[in-house]
């Protein structure tokens, strides 16, 4: 820990205070859930302006901006979950049934499903870039 | 008392007399039936869900043989839509979902090492309900009455009673009633992972079992309502001629679709996942050491949970939606491969780390996964819009389901069959016998399936009853068929091995060295469970922990004994499974029987269309559930605490989001807010397809602003009432607690009149158009509620006045103020979009 010491004042007390984060099961689904909320406007945006307007291409800045905001939760809690899925405390191979070895485990799911999530992002949001109307 | 006593052989015989006692199963020609210990109920859940698979499988070979060969007249057209149908319908209600369930609630308690699942009577009322859905909805065929609009009963001509007999009323009632025991089931298998683990079971402890029970039951939870509500919308067309699905009176069968899938493609985890969860315990076995990639095996269970519900479109991708709708549901298609790629390759890194030991069930688990992956390659290809195109309603897609069915269901079980069968008889199968029925079975379903790719992609459309000869798939027909026929002698092998096993020896105890919790039962075993609950401190507590088995045997670990004669298990919290409380559980009884037998009345009578027995149905349902709640729920302890053992004393009484039953009520009433999203979803659909909505015209002017915004006062008043009243009660104010529920009950009452006022006094006319038939289905709903929300209050009171529900033991009026917040999100949504959406549109 003492290694790597973040920088400045401010940045260690942000880093101490995502080291001592709750986590739990709902934060575990916090990336699907962005994913699932980024899907599910994509596809009402593009099905109602479609019928509504006849095309949806008239405002993809607002698609865009959700998109970024979308990627950086999902990025945000992938940090978060890297600082705590490295919890120094217990040896490996961290599968005991202590504090730390279950603050691991949550936060390396966590991260994992971040990943996949923010593929899921990017999935959905390549064909809004590639087609430009509701044919 | 201390580890000392347990030393004392004289006082273990005694527990065990007490245990034994307590546990003892009823006897009795009837009354053996009335036992709700999950080794019994789910017992007879397993084999009645194997019996409607085998009965579903003749219907195929039946329908295989007419298909043999080309202008074959073995059945008429009729009844091949029957068939296919019934077939189709079957297999996922009665045989896919339930099995999972069933299997479940033999083995949760199990690897949980706990007495029984948290709400053991609920298990038997889901068992008892599917039996009679079941039942009812196969044995139609024997009366030339089976639905026969296939498994997805699209509308329009479903819905068209001129179109159809009472076929899609059977498929509709029967299967919502079975939809209803789903996810009654699966309340108790949540609840039963979150709060019945054994202490120290912290959740990176769990076994993956667990893991994907607590995943697939909350799809179900999302999954089926959806059902249920396109259920009540087909319904209300059929029987009440409203017009949901009728596009010349507004309508749009497209609705149908949505909602269909909404729940259909979820399903298709929901009975896949549970499969590779068995693989998830038979592998670490068979290589003997810890699954490699723990988090990685629930970053797949719990990303393809969520994909899974982005998915549904690609069964619609040839209706005619917008390309970018198509694309989008395109691409999460084939993000979902991704979850799905990374289980099985966590199952190949395991074994090749491990030292493989040979057996039959793995060979099951081995095979599936190749044809799985066939079927998964077959699902990215059909996931792929232009392909698809060429590619739906032809035997193509018949070959994809089978390929991912067979091999992510069907033969999963059978090896879980193989790998299970000594637990619950404590004898083994035979291994041979098993082997030869997988080559067959496996050679069978290939030679059966493959050849479908190519006769769908020569053109042969499925769901024909006949073809020509002249299409030039004669040959491949009659492989598939030779194949089914194949497949069958299969089953029949494994059945056959079944049938042999009473006369095998008894094996011996944890025949695979397996190092999870299951693995503690005793070929004798007695029908307690587990001896005692034990503490867990690792993945592989058989394999890791020093002398497991003996301390549990030995009655080392907690709650022991039963000293007040009454069946116990222990809650724990949900994440580091700290022990709670004890948890007193429901013995034999014959309510469940009653209750759904009542509610079953209720579907089959309306069915028929006797309302007014149906009516009676319903009322006799109620007060079972009163009969059966008052009698056997939140009950006052005899006294405060017990000890379990190793000076740990826990309460007897729960309350609150510690308690199971508030978990099961913020569980069910997240399944209720998903079936009224279903109709709001409706609501909001047919405003995209309608150019004015609300249209305009006699009949269709309503339900205005007065009434709804009273309605929704009202309904926000009983909520306030009900949280007031719960405040109240807890500081000991129970005088002041009663008068607020009784104020609160007037109102629930008040807001039915007034939801109902609206469409009332404006004169909508529901069979005109689908704004109407909208907006009464939406105020029918929630009013329904406020009913529900007045008896709950009702109930409460009368707990309260009975002495049953103090200021310490306040369970009830927690509980049912889960259910108040609940009803008021859904007034205020309702009442919002009926009343000031029209005038914002
Ligand atoms: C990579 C994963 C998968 C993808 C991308 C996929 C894709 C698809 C698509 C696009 C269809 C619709 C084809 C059409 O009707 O034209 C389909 C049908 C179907 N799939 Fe899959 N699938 C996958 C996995 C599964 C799994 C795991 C199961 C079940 C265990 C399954 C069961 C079914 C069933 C039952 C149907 C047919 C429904 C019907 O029309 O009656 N699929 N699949
Ligand atoms: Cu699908």
């Amino acid at each position: 820990m003492s290694k790597r010491r973040p920088r400045g004042r401010m940045l260690h007390g942000l880093h101490s205070r995502i080291v001592t984060a709750r986590v739990t099961l709902w934060t575990l689904i916090v990336p699907p859930t962005v994913w699932a909320v980024h899907f599910l406007f994509a596809y009402l945006w593009a099905a109602v302006s479609c019928e509504k307007a006849g095309r949806f291409a008239s405002f993809p800045v607002l698609f865009w901006a959700g998109t970024a905001l979308a990627l950086a939760l999902i990025v945000a809690s992938a940090l978060v979950a890297m600082v705590q899925k490295e919890t120094p405390g217990d040896p490996p191979p961290h599968d005991a049934g202590t504090d730390t070895d279950r603050n691991r485990f949550l936060a390396t799911a966590t991260w994992l499903l971040a990943g996949l999530s923010f593929a899921g992002v990017v999935f959905t949001a390549l064909p809004v870039l590639f087609l430009l109307d509701c044919r | 008392m201390s580890l000392h006593d347990q030393d004392d052989p004289a006082l273990r015989a005694a527990q065990e007399d007490r245990l034994r006692k307590v546990w003892e199963p009823p006897s009795g020609l009837f009354f053996r039936w009335t036992d709700t210990n999950n080794n019994r109920v789910g017992i007879w859940y397993v084999l009645t869900a194997f019996c409607f698979m085998l009965f579903a499988g003749v219907l195929a070979l039946v329908m295989r043989t007419q298909l043999a060969i080309p202008a074959n007249a073995l059945v008429s057209a009729n009844l091949f839509n029957q068939l296919f149908t019934l077939h189709g319908s079957v297999m996922m209600f009665l045989f896919a979902v339930p099995m999972f369930e069933a299997v479940s609630i033999i083995l949760l308690p199990q690897l949980l090492a706990a007495r029984d699942l948290p709400f053991p009577r609920l298990s038997a009322f889901g068992y008892w309900s599917f039996l009679i859905g079941g039942v009812f909805v196969s044995g139609s065929i024997f009366f030339d009455a089976a639905p026969d609009g296939g498994w997805f009963m699209y509308p329009p001509y479903t819905t068209r009673t001129d179109m159809t007999g009472l076929g899609a009323d059977i498929w509709m009632l029967g299967l919502s009633f079975i939809e209803v025991s789903s996810v009654a089931a699966a309340v108790e298998l949540i609840v039963g992972v979150l709060k019945c683990r054994p202490p120290g079971m912290r959740l990176n402890l769990m076994p993956l079992y667990a893991w994907y029970i607590l995943v697939v039951a909350v799809m179900i939870l999302f999954a089926f309502p959806p059902l249920i509500a396109g259920d009540i919308l087909f319904e209300m067309e059929r029987l009440l001629n409203w017009p949901f699905f009728d596009p010349t009176r507004g309508g749009d069968p497209l609705l149908w679709q949505h909602l269909f899938w909404i729940f259909g493609h979820p399903e298709v985890y929901i009975v896949f996942l549970p499969s590779i969860a068995l693989f998830a315990m038979m592998i670490p076995t068979f290589s003997q050491r810890h699954l490699l990639g723990y988090p990685w095996i629930v970053l797949a269970a719990v990303g393809t949970a969520f994909l899974s519900f982005g998915l549904w479109v690609h069964h619609m991708f040839a209706t005619g939606l917008p390309k970018i709708s198509l694309a989008l549901f395109s691409a999460a298609s084939e993000a979902v491969a991704i979850p799905t790629g990374v289980q099985i390759f966590v199952f190949i890194a395991t074994l090749w780390a491990g030292r493989v030991v040979w057996s039959t069930p793995l060979l099951y688990a081995l095979g599936s996964i190749a044809m799985f992956v066939i079927g998964g390659l077959t699902g990215v290809m059909v996931a792929v819009a232009p392909f698809d195109w060429q590619a739906h309603d032809t035997y193509f897609i018949v070959a994809h389901l089978h390929y991912v069915l067979i091999g992510g269901t069907l033969i999963p079980l059978f090896g879980g069959l193989y790998y299970y069968w000594p637990l619950i008889t404590g004898k083994k199968l035979s291994d041979r016998l098993g082997r030869i029925a997988f080559w067959v079975l496996f050679a069978g379903a290939n030679l059966t399936f493959f050849p479908m790719h190519f006769t769908g992609l020569m053109g042969m459309p499925r769901r024909v009853f006949t073809y020509p000869a002249e299409l030039g798939v004669s040959g491949l027909n009659l492989a598939s068929t030779i194949g089914s026929f194949l497949t069958a002698a299969g089953v029949a092998l494994i059945c056959l091995d079944l049938a042999l096993s009473p006369r095998r020896q008894k094996a011996k105890r944890n025949p695979w060295h397996g190092g999870t919790l299951e693995w503690l039962a005793h070929p004798d075993d007695e029908n307690w469970g587990v001896r005692s609950v034990p503490l867990i401190e690792s993945r592989y507590p058989i394999w890791d922990q020093k002398d497991f088995v003996k301390k549990v045997d030995e009655g080392r670990f907690f709650l022991p004994d039963a000293e007040e004669g009454r069946r116990e298990t222990i809650i724990t919290t949900v994440l580091d499974a700290r022990p709670l409380a004890v948890q007193r559980l429901g013995g034999p009884s014959v309510k469940p029987m009653i209750t759904a037998v009542a509610l079953g009345s209720v579907f089959i009578l309306t069915t028929y269309h006797m309302y007014w027995a149906a009516l009676v149905g319903s009322v006799a349902t109620l007060a079972a559930i009163l009969w059966w709640l008052w009698t056997g729920t939140a009950e006052i302890p005899e006294k405060d605490e017990k000890p379990i053992g190793h000076g740990i004393v826990l309460p007897l009484y729960l309350s609150g989001s510690a308690s199971p039953g508030w978990w099961a009520m913020f569980i069910t009433m997240m399944a209720d807010a998903t079936a009224f999203s279903g109709l709001v979803f409706g609501y909001f659909f047919f405003w995209t397809t309608h150019p004015v909505f609300p249209p305009h015209g006699a009949g269709m002017e309503g339900p205005g602003v007065f009434w709804p915004m009273v309605a929704m006062t009202l309904m926000l008043a009983a909520w306030g009432l009900t949280v007031a009243a719960r405040t109240a009660n807890r500081r000991g104010g129970v005088g002041a607690a009663r008068g607020l529920l009784g104020l609160g009950i007037v109102l629930s009452l008040a807001a039915i009149g007034a939801g109902l006022a609206g469409p009332w006094t404006t004169a909508l006319a529901p069979s005109l158009h689908v704004y109407p038939a909208m907006v009464w289905t939406l105020v029918i709903w929630t009013t329904a509620h406020s009913g529900v929300a007045a008896i709950m209050q009702g109930y409460t009171l009368a707990r309260s006045l009975a002495g049953r529900m103090t200021p310490k033991h306040d369970a009830d009026l927690r509980n049912i103020t889960v259910y108040m917040h609940f009803m008021a999100l859904t007034a205020i949504v309702t009442y919002a979009t009926i009343g000031l959406f029209p005038g914002v549109a």
